[in-house]
C-alpha cells in the first residue's frame, strides 16, 4: 500500500521558538492515522503546514504524488481544532459559501448539502442562523462543510469535542465509513480510547520531535513488556505469592472476581515463554483469569513523553 | 483558485443585508436632515428676535448714525447719568449699553467710548459697532480739520483686480470659493469614508477571529485573497450606502424644506459665512453666471480622474493597516493602542488640508505632504482645483501605490500570523517579530 502523504524532514521556527524539528511522518492511503502529543507539541503547526496555512522553513510535503501545491486545497478537508463559523449567517448560504470555495459549483454544493443534511436529520436548519443552534449542532455543520467535497485527506483535530456521547458516535461511524470509501484520514486528539479504536497507524510528537511513529499493532509489539495478568486460586494465597516472587518479576494486579484470589501481574524474561508460566501455575491451583498485558495508548504516550 | 469574487460577494452581501447597516442607511439621512431642519428653524428664531441696545451719547457726537434695522434697534438715551442709563437699560431688556462719554480730544477717542452688557458681545457686534463710530469720527475730525468731505469721499478709487492665467483664461475670486468648495468636499469625503469604512474592515476581521472560522477559510484561501476580498466588499458595501445617503439625503431635504418652508440655505455655517462675505463683497460678482464659469474653469477631467485614483490608493491603504489591527488583536477595545498612528497622519492631513492648502495650495508645506503617501490623498485632492502640474500628480501617485503595495505586504505578513494568535494582545515589537516570520 502507497503513502498517500509523505512529509520529509519538516521544521519550522517561529523567531527563536523551535516549532518543528526535522519532523518525517508517512501516511498510508486508506489508513486512519493518529496524530498524538501533549500540548504545545507541534501537532497543530504541521497540521497548518500540510494545509498551506503556515509555509514550512525547510522540508518538503508530498500529497498523492506531488509536492503540496495551490491545487490541494480541493483535496483535503480540514476540521480545525479551534472552529467556528460565521454567527450571523444563515446555515444554508454559509456551508454552500464553504464548499464553493473548497472549488464545488454552486449547484453541485447544493445537492450534496441536502443529501447530508438529510442524512444527519438536521434538513429543516437550513434557514436557520448560527447563532441559534446549540455548540453540538453547530459542530455537526463544521464536519459537514469538511467532508463535502469528498476529499482525499481528512484531518481532524479534536473531532469529538462539543459532541454528545450519541452524536459522537455518529461521528465516529461517519469517519469510518468514510475510510471505507477510500479516505484517508489524519485524525489528532488527546482522547487516548478513541485512537486505541480507530488508528492504524500513528505518530507521536513532543516538544517539536518526532519520538515514535508506526504502526499502532507494531508499536503495541515493540513495547510490550511480556507481562501476564493472572488471577488463581489457591489453599494459601501468602506461600503461593512468596513461591512466585522468588521465581518471577512480580507485582500485584488489580481487578475484579467473584472468589477472594491472588491476583498479580507477573513479568517474564525474554526467555520465557508464557506457557512455562501457565505449566507451573496449573499445578499449584485454579487458574481464574490469565492475560496477556497489552499496553495500552495512553501507557506508551505517557512512558515515552516522560522518558522523552 | 482565485476565489476573489466569492469572499467580494459574501462581504458584500453580509454587510449589506446586516440590519444595523439597513437601518443605518435609511436612518441617518432622516436624523441628519432632521437636525439640520431643526438648526435652521433655530437659526431663523434667533434672527427674528430684534436686538436693541441702548445708547447714551454725552458727547452728542455720534447718536445720529445708529439707525434702527430688522435685527438691531438702537434706543436713544439722552440726558440721565450713567447709573440711571445702566438702570434702564436693564429694566427696557436691552441688550447692552453703549456709553459715549464727553470725548475732548477725538484722537483718544478710544478712551471714551465703553460697552455694558450683562453676556459678553460677539467680536461682530463690537467691531460693526466700532466701524460705525469710527467713520463718522474720521469724517467729524476731516470736517474740522478743514478738509472737503465730499470731494474726499469722490477721491476714492476702487479697485478690482481681474485674473487671467498666462494661457488667457479669465478667473475670479468666485473661482477660489468654487475650488475651495470642491477640494475641501473631496478631502473630507475621503476622509470620512476611511474612518467609517475601516473600521467597519478592522470588526469583520475581528468577527472572524472570534468566531473562529478563520482556519476553516484559510485552510481554503490564501490570508492575502481573504483580505482584499474583505476590503473591496466592504468598500463596496460602503459605497452603496454612501450613494443612498445622497440620494435620500437630497430627497429629503427638498421635500422637507418644501413642506415646512424653511430655507435651509439661510442656516449659518463657517463656509456659507465665507461664501455670504464673498457675496456681499460689492467688488466680486458672485452670481450663478459667475458660479458656473468658475465651476467650467474646475480642471474637471483631472479632478474626475485624481479624485478616483487618490480616492482609492488612499483607501485602500489605509484599510489595509486597518485589517491588519483587526488580525493582530482580539477584541474591540485592544485596538485603540494602534489606532492612533493610522489616526495621526489623517487627522494631519484633513488639518493641513483646511489651513495650509486654503492659505496658500502651492506653498511648500502643501506640496511636501501632497507627496508624503499617507497624507498626499486628502492634501493633493485638496489641492488638485488650484491647478497641479501633472507631473506632481504622477510622482504623488507612484509614490502612494508604491508605499499601498508596501503596506498591504506588511499588513498581509500581520494579518497572516495575526489571525491565528489568540489570546494575547501584542505588542508592537511582536508585530515587527511576526513580519519575519
Amino acid at each position: 500500500m502507497s503513502n498517500l502523504l509523505e512529509v520529509h524532514q519538516v521544521s519550522k521556527h517561529f523567531g527563536a521558538y523551535k516549532a518543528l524539528n526535522n519532523v518525517s511522518i508517512s501516511v498510508p492511503k486508506g489508513s486512519i492515522f493518529g496524530l498524538l502529543g501533549p500540548n504545545g507539541a507541534g501537532k497543530t503547526t504541521l497540521i497548518r503546514i500540510i494545509n498551506q496555512i503556515t509555509m514550512p522553513d525547510s522540508g518538503s510535503v508530498i500529497l498523492d504524488g506531488h509536492a503540496l501545491n495551490e491545487n490541494h486545497i480541493k483535496d483535503i478537508g480540514y476540521l480545525p481544532e479551534e472552529r467556528g463559523l460565521y454567527k450571523s449567517m444563515k446555515v444554508g448560504e454559509q456551508a454552500l459559501y464553504l464548499a464553493q470555495l473548497k472549488g464545488l459549483s454552486k449547484a453541485e454544493a447544493k445537492t450534496r448539502l441536502k443529501y447530508w443534511f438529510e442524512r444527519l436529520e438536521i434538513g429543516d436548519w437550513w434557514n436557520k442562523k448560527i447563532q441559534e443552534l446549540s455548540k453540538g449542532m453547530a459542530q455537526k455543520i463544521q464536519f459537514v462543510v469538511t467532508v463535502l467535497h469528498q476529499p482525499k485527506l481528512l484531518i481532524f483535530d479534536e473531532p469529538f469535542s462539543g459532541f454528545d456521547p450519541i452524536n459522537a458516535d455518529l461521528i465516529k461511524d461517519e469517519i469510518l465509513r468514510l475510510r471505507e470509501e477510500g479516505a484517508t484520514v489524519i485524525f489528532s486528539t488527546h482522547r487516548m480510547e478513541s485512537v486505541e479504536e480507530l488508528c492504524d497507524d500513528i505518530a507521536l510528537i513532543n516538544k517539536s520531535n518526532k519520538i515514535l511513529d508506526g504502526k499502532l499493532i507494531d508499536v503495541k509489539r515493540n513495547f510490550k513488556s511480556n507481562t501476564y495478568e493472572i488471577g488463581i486460586r489457591s489453599g494459601n494465597n501468602m506461600v503461593l505469592q512468596q513461591e512466585l516472587e522468588q521465581k518471577f518479576d512480580v507485582t500485584p494486579a488489580y481487578f475484579r472476581t467473584l472468589e477472594d484470589e491472588l491476583k498479580l501481574n507477573v513479568k517474564l524474561k525474554h526467555d520465557e515463554k508464557p506457557n512455562d508460566l501457565l505449566n507451573y501455575l496449573t499445578s499449584k491451583g485454579e487458574i481464574s483469569h490469565f492475560v496477556e498485558l497489552i499496553p495500552s495508548v495512553n501507557d506508551i504516550f505517557i512512558k515515552t513523553v516522560k522518558s522523552n | 483558485m482565485n476565489h476573489l469574487p466569492l469572499i467580494i460577494k459574501r462581504e458584500y452581501l453580509t454587510k449589506v443585508k446586516n440590519k444595523s447597516f439597513v437601518i443605518m442607511t435609511f436612518l441617518s439621512p432622516i436624523i441628519f436632515i432632521a437636525l439640520m431642519l431643526v438648526v435652521a428653524y433655530l437659526t431663523q428664531l434667533n434672527n427674528d428676535k430684534v436686538r436693541v441696545i441702548s445708547v447714551l451719547d454725552e458727547s452728542g457726537l455720534v447718536q445720529d448714525i445708529f439707525k434702527s434695522t430688522e435685527k438691531t434697534s438702537y434706543n436713544i438715551l439722552e440726558d440721565m447719568s450713567l447709573d440711571d442709563a445702566k438702570l434702564l437699560a436693564k429694566e427696557t431688556e436691552s441688550f447692552g449699553l453703549l456709553h459715549i462719554s464727553k470725548i475732548s480730544d477725538l484722537k483718544t477717542a478710544s478712551d471714551y467710548i465703553t460697552f455694558y452688557s450683562e453676556e459678553s458681545p460677539s467680536i461682530n457686534l463690537i467691531s460693526s459697532l466700532e466701524t460705525k463710530i469710527q467713520l463718522e469720527l474720521t469724517n467729524q475730525n476731516r470736517i474740522t480739520q478743514g478738509f472737503d468731505v465730499e470731494k474726499l469721499k469722490a477721491s476714492n478709487i476702487s479697485v478690482s483686480i481681474l485674473q487671467e492665467s498666462f494661457e488667457g483664461e479669465k478667473t475670479s475670486k468666485a473661482d477660489s470659493i468654487v475650488k475651495l468648495v470642491f477640494g475641501g468636499a473631496a478631502g473630507y469625503l475621503l476622509f470620512m469614508f476611511i474612518i467609517i469604512y475601516g473600521n467597519m474592515i478592522m470588526r469583520s476581521v475581528i468577527e472572524e477571529k472570534t468566531s473562529r472560522i478563520i482556519e476553516v477559510i484559510i485552510s481554503s484561501v490564501k490570508p492575502i485573497q481573504l483580505m482584499l476580498g474583505k476590503i473591496i466588499g466592504t468598500s463596496l458595501a460602503g459605497i452603496t450606502q454612501f450613494v443612498i445617503w445622497v440620494i435620500l439625503g437630497g430627497i429629503l431635504l427638498v421635500v422637507a424644506s418644501l413642506i415646512l418652508g424653511i430655507d435651509v440655505s439661510q442656516m449659518q455655517t463657517p463656509q456659507q459665512e465665507l461664501v455670504r462675505q464673498a457675496m456681499e463683497n460689492p467688488n466680486l460678482k458672485f452670481d450663478i453666471q459667475n458660479v458656473l464659469v468658475a465651476f467650467s474653469h474646475l480642471p474637471l477631467v483631472n479632478l474626475i480622474f485624481a479624485f478616483i485614483l487618490f480616492f482609492i490608493g488612499g483607501y485602500l491603504l489605509y484599510s489595509s493597516l486597518y485589517a491588519a489591527i483587526g488580525a493582530a488583536v482580539d477584541n474591540e477595545t485592544d485596538t485603540q493602542q494602534f489606532m492612533l498612528p493610522i489616526l495621526m497622519p489623517l487627522i494631519l492631513s484633513v488639518y493641513i488640508g483646511f489651513f495650509t492648502v486654503i492659505e496658500n495650495p502651492h506653498g511648500t508645506v502643501s506640496t511636501i505632504f501632497s507627496f508624503v503617501p499617507f497624507t498626499s490623498p486628502v492634501v493633493m485632492l485638496m489641492r488638485i482645483p488650484f491647478g497641479v502640474p501633472l507631473w506632481q500628480q504622477i510622482v504623488s501617485l507612484v509614490l502612494l501605490l508604491g508605499t499601498f503595495i508596501l503596506t498591504v505586504w506588511f499588513a498581509a505578513k500581520i494579518y497572516r500570523v495575526g489571525i491565528l494568535m489568540y489570546g494575547k494582545k501584542p505588542s508592537y515589537k511582536e508585530l515587527i517579530k511576526w513580519i519575519k516570520y
